[in-house]
């Protein structure tokens, strides 16, 4: 997909003023962190169970050559086929070739951000393939042709009165006078059409939340279904799945499924847990008559080693995005590429560059939410600090910030000069706050004053406060 | 290089950094081998009879319906009622799972019993599921000509019928049952574990049942923990 990251600031202008988006937006902050925050609690073990994920991607990080060897020789046993994809376009023309093999003129596909990530659809489409969605959310937002705009509720930007709109543009074998006025009908009518698509595809893609070396299973978490009947129903179902998704049993997989659940949607399990190992058995009455798994690298394996390797713990649950101020305000799509949020800005410098993508870990404040509640205890403002510094250090912040830096830079290296700076100019800023004690308007900060008001800081430093504090104490003592 | 060799090989140059490959070997190997057991949630360890309460209260808990009947021979009977009671047409979709099979569906006169898999018609399904899970309500299912996988998902009604003596306490019990079941031919193509009926919160975060897969899932029960 075309990566609009650049333009970081102008796209989360525009966010800012859609009225849609802002309405559609207090679905995230109502409900997830609520949800999120009692299945939490509803476990004892919550805590040590996040340890526990953490250290076992971390030990599979350390082995993941051998692991990916172990899970290609189960694949095999079962009967299945891995295909390693090096590149995006590698793992689209390996799709492809399968596709074409089996003559393939639809494809139904489950839901899966590394499909967004290679941008296939696109190509299948180019290719003269129909791709289907059927995910819910992802359904809608192919007749609205976007991308997603969260990593596990693709359309949270989507209100329902627009739904309305597009089944009514795009279903127009149905009566006109149908009422589409509640979720209910919408789901209705999405999961009739969709019924027909699974029989007819001879390709079913899904993605994969886990690749288990000891099994050769590729495993899908979800809660429609949709994902169940796209690999059942089609003649080949392929996995699309990257190298950091392999773990090494499925007692580990326990393990991660118990934090996965809770942490995106608050459930204590999804509806749907699936292991896939290879294609249908002599006697199967049903399943796919082929099964292949596609490996996808694109930049992951340079990530090893490297201070940004604990983002390849990721699971994909959303929740640093569910909690994050900054998504809550200019949603996913502002971010400009297939991950938004807190993982979005730690994941999308590394597999892009920073030079497309550096707004993107700037726009945080730095609260740390994310990094409390990401189940595989990822630091990611570390991780965007660390981007900030090779920006900075490669030059790519503009002029004005870049000074800007160095000036305070000057004065934070001499502690004295900058006390006495503060000294001289907090009295003057607290003189100028007024009744409100609040700015809002200051020279050179026109920008940042726009929106907001600057409190006015109190008539001393904190230094001097502190002192003053530090010498009442003294007093008191006897 | 192929691309294999190359993604290995950039993998590699990190790996081993530290320890040599034939101590990483031997630490996958092992770990691959006897698979250690992490946290277990105090929950799922429970006396046989608590975990089946459990197990119905957890699936209860996310809009599954649970009857308890004393013997394979009362599936039938639960059967036939569960669809007059939901105004459905007396008709199911079996797989050749002997258990069901052995059950008195004869005595149902006007119940219409199909076999195989699901063609996307069937309003109802019926599968003997391998195992319970407790903890989180789950059930187990494995494909085949036994229980076939259309089964799960295409019908309106999911029936599930599992042995009050197969609910285990926790998903690691559950995996133990699966490997020890498929030590001889090997893993099942499928392995479905179902934690109530499907749903999608896709439209303004508002949760609906029925979504793809089955709109309703009734668990029956059968006979006494063990």
């Amino acid at each position: 997909m075309q990566i609009t990251s650049p333009t970081f600031k102008k796209n989360a202008r525009a966010a800012l003023d859609d009225r849609q988006l802002q309405r559609a937006l207090g679905n995230v902050r109502s409900g997830f962190i609520e949800k999120r925050a009692q299945a939490a609690a509803g476990l004892p073990e919550f805590e040590e169970l996040r340890d526990r994920a953490r250290d076992i991607k971390n030990h599979t990080l350390a082995h993941l050559d051998l692991y990916l060897e172990a899970y290609e020789n189960a694949v095999a046993e079962a009967g299945g086929k891995v295909h390693w994809a090096q590149t995006a376009a590698d793992a689209r023309g390996i799709v492809l070739d399968i596709c074409r093999r089996a003559g393939a003129r639809t494809v139904t596909k489950g839901k899966s951000m590394i499909t967004e990530e290679i941008g296939l659809n696109e190509f299948l489409e180019y290719s003269g393939i129909e791709p289907v969605e059927t995910d819910l959310g992802e359904y809608i937002i192919q007749l609205r042709g976007e991308h997603p705009s969260h990593i596990i509720a693709p359309a949270v930007h989507v209100n329902k009165d627009q739904v309305e709109e597009d089944f009514r543009r795009v279903h127009t074998h149905l009566p006109p006078s149908r009422d589409l006025s509640e979720p209910e009908d919408l789901l209705g009518e999405a999961r009739r059409v969709l019924r027909s698509r699974y029989f007819e595809a001879d390709v079913g893609i899904t993605g994969a939340n886990f690749l288990v070396a000891e099994t050769g299973s590729s495993i899908i978490v979800t809660n429609e279904g949709n994902g169940d009947l796209t690999q059942t129903l089609g003649k080949v179902h392929i996995v699309m799945a990257s190298i950091e998704k392999v773990v090494p049993t499925l007692e580990d997989v326990s393990q991660i499924l118990r934090v996965l659940a809770r942490s995106a949607t608050g459930q204590e399990m999804s509806v749907y847990t699936t292991l896939s190992t290879g294609p249908r058995r002599e006697k199967d009455p049903d399943g796919p008559d082929e099964y292949h798994v596609v490996l996808l690298d694109n930049g992951r394996s340079s990530m090893l080693g490297t201070e940004f390797q604990e983002m390849l713990r990721c699971i994909r649950c959303g929740a640093c995005m569910n909690h994050c101020p900054v998504y809550h305000t200019v949603g996913g799509h502002a971010y400009g590429w297939v991950y938004p949020g807190p993982m979005g800005a730690v994941l999308t410098p590394s597999l892009v560059g920073v030079d497309k993508s550096g707004h993107l870990p700037n726009a945080s404040t730095f609260c740390g939410r994310c990094e409390a509640v990401c189940p595989m205890r990822i630091p990611l403002p570390k991780m965007m600090r660390h981007w900030r510094e090779r920006e900075f250090e490669r030059g790519l912040n503009p002029a004005t910030q870049r000074y800007g830096l160095k000036g305070w830079a000057f004065f934070a290296k001499r502690p004295r000069l900058y006390r006495f700076a503060t000294s001289m100019a907090i009295p003057i800023l607290s003189a100028f706050g007024g009744a409100k004690r609040r700015f809002s308007w200051l020279p050179l900060a026109g920008g940042w004053t726009k929106h907001r008001e600057l409190p006015a800081p109190e008539s001393r430093t904190f230094m001097q406060q502190w002192a003053q504090r530090e010498a009442l104490k003294q007093e008191a003592r006897p | 290089m192929s691309a294999r060799d190359a993604i290995l090989k950039r993998i590699r140059a990190q790996a081993t950094a530290g320890s040599g490959r034939g101590d990483r070997a031997k630490a996958v190997a092992d770990r691959l081998a006897k698979h250690p057991h992490g946290v277990i949630p105090q929950r799922g360890q429970l006396e046989p009879a608590e975990r089946v309460k459990l197990f119905i209260a957890k699936a209860e808990g996310v809009q599954a319906t649970v009857q308890s009947v004393k013997s394979g021979d009362d599936v039938p009977k639960a059967v036939a009622t569960y669809l007059r009671s939901r105004n459905l047409p007396a008709s199911i979709r079996i797989g050749g799972d002997k258990r069901l099979k052995a059950m008195p569906w004869d005595k149902q006169k006007a119940l219409e019993v199909k076999t195989g898999p699901s063609d996307g018609d069937d309003l109802a399904g019926v599968s003997h599921g391998l195992c319970g899970i407790a903890e989180t309500g789950t059930l187990m299912l494995t494909s085949g000509p036994d229980n076939p996988t259309t089964i799960n998902f295409l019908p309106e009604h999911h029936i599930v019928v599992v042995d009050a003596a197969d609910v285990e306490g926790t998903l690691e019990d559950a995996f133990a049952r699966l490997r020890k079941a498929s030590r001889r031919k090997g893993m099942p193509r499928a392995v479905n574990l179902v934690t109530g009926p499907s749903r999608s919160g896709d439209v303004e975060q508002k949760i609906i049942l029925g979504a793809h897969g089955p709109k309703a899932l009734h668990i029956l029960v059968v006979g006494k923990a063990k």
